[in-house]
């Protein structure tokens, strides 16, 4: 136990966590394509079509994933935003700013694949439901997130700044959902439901659980990636960063 | 405890007051915003009627985030926010001193305001008295949360257009209390619904908000 610890604290630090997530970035990458062909071919394949909505339901393969990866990233930001915070963990800052864009691109991609869904079904690019409005409420805190921890130099500064509003964020977060849930009950009687789920084959069920797991294993190795770039960047001037650098240089001298 | 914060209200006022144009300007703002409606969509009284709860309240955002900038900066160039930083008594107790007195200086006004703009909109006398109750509870919540934007923002670049893409998204929950209390006064519904959940937030802006923003403060500060 003692040393599972001791190994926590270590890889806490940008140092030892860059080369443990260049080994697993190809793990995740092999997961990701793995569930993202199974999950594809189960939905496109394999799945029936729908008896009311034709063949055009197929894009809930990809829109389902991408609305619960645009919930969980940001939940799993402010995660690390907060440990930030709170630990001082030059890391889980670094983690942060690694997920916003790609939750902010799962939020948009969630608005988009829906608009294209939406069109066929609803016969309308876009409704006010209470849904839609939070998601694209999630994808401005997104933007704002991203906006603040870019305008700011010193990345330290940066790191606890986004994590505040990350968790005022999250806090506001079930406030913005219902107030737009009651904002739309009390306007109007909702003309589309999207809260009954309709009775789901089970093919289709499990085409779109392979497809989130493809789509979450996407995330954290893009995540990973992303946050090996932001190590080398803001610890440029250390010598671990030097000698990683360097390497790829010297061998090419050898050659 | 109350002693510090009266003398920080008391403080802010006095320098909202040497520093008058400031304060009028928001106001004017405020003014032509509304102004402008009628003449971009038409002076019919039916439709004028329908968008008024909206169009004021989104105005009165828009106004109090015009003042936001202002909260902190001009204690932070002069070196003053530090020393309140380094005051025995807790920096969210003086954050909420602030917050009070930037809702007198620009909240209160707008919602004394708001009722004779509301007359342009031919808002029924019902609507007004709860258009002005609903900016008197809610605009408190706004200073709250911008503070956090405010504090957030300070000192970084271009920090008036970022603060309104940090702050706005936060104050949906606001607008969509406030302009639906009006709204359903306009109907002939109770406003009570909405009113009371305006003033729960309220509350809980003002209570919470300046912990967050103090944390804020002292990142700036380091």
């Amino acid at each position: 136990m003692g040393n599972k610890l001791i190994n926590i604290y270590r890889f806490a630090s940008p140092q030892a966590f860059y080369p443990l997530a260049g080994k697993m970035i190809p793990w995740f990458w092999t997961l990701a394509a793995i569930f993202g062909i199974a999950g594809l071919y189960i939905g496109f394949l394999v799945a029936p079509t729908d008896a009311q909505q034709g063949e055009g339901y197929r894009i809930i393969f990809l829109h389902v994933p991408a609305s619960w990866l645009s919930m969980f990233i940001y939940l799993v930001m402010a995660f690390w935003a907060g440990l930030g915070l709170g630990f001082n963990f030059r890391l889980s800052g670094m983690m942060a700013s690694a997920l916003a864009p790609t939750g902010a691109l799962f939020a948009f991609l969630s608005l988009w694949t829906g608009a294209l869904w939406g069109k066929p079904m609803w016969g309308t690019w876009w409704v006010w439901d209470a849904r839609l409005t939070s998601e694209l409420i999630l994808l401005f805190l997104y933007v704002g997130f991203i906006a603040l921890q870019s305008s700011i130099d010193d990345p330290r500064r940066a790191d606890k700044a986004g994590a505040i509003l990350a968790l005022v964020g999250v806090v506001n977060i079930p406030i913005i959902y219902f107030s737009v849930k009651w904002w739309n009950t009390l306007h109007q009687g909702s003309s589309v439901s999207l809260t009954k789920s309709p009775s789901m084959a089970v093919t289709m069920l499990w085409g779109m659980l392979l497809c989130a797991l493809g789509c979450w294993m996407y995330s954290i190795a893009v995540a990973l990636m992303r946050v090996r770039s932001i190590m080398l960047e803001r610890e440029r001037h250390t010598d671990w960063v030097r000698a990683e650098l360097a390497e790829p240089g010297e061998h090419a001298g050898q050659e | 405890m109350l002693n510090l914060i009266r003398a920080i209200i008391s403080r802010d006022l006095r320098l909202a007051l040497r520093r008058r144009a400031d304060l009028v300007s928001a106001l004017f703002f405020f003014i032509i915003v509304v102004s402008l409606f009628p003449l971009g969509v038409g002076p019919e009284p039916e439709l004028l009627r329908k968008l008024a709860p909206g169009v004021l309240w989104v105005a009165a955002l828009l106004a109090t985030l015009l003042s936001l900038p202002r909260l902190f900066a001009d204690d932070h160039r002069d070196g003053t926010l530090e020393q309140l930083a380094l005051a025995p008594q807790p920096l969210g107790l003086i954050v909420l001193g602030k917050v009070l007195a930037h809702w007198l200086v620009s909240g209160l006004p707008l919602t004394l305001l708001a009722p004779v703009l509301g007359i342009q909109f031919d808002l029924s006398g019902e609507a007004l008295w709860v258009l002005a109750f609903s900016l008197l509870i809610g605009t408190p919540a706004l200073s709250g949360i911008g503070a956090i934007g405010a504090a957030l923002t300070l000192g970084v670049r271009g920090g008036g257009v970022l603060l309104s893409l940090l702050v706005l998204p936060l104050y949906i929950p606001v607008l969509i209390f406030g302009a639906g209390a009006v709204d359903a006064a306009v109907i002939g519904l109770g406003a009570q619904a909405h009113l009371s959940l305006l003033g729960a937030m309220m509350l809980g802006g003002v209570f919470f908000a300046p912990w967050p923003t103090a944390a804020a403060l002292r990142i700036a500060l380091e």
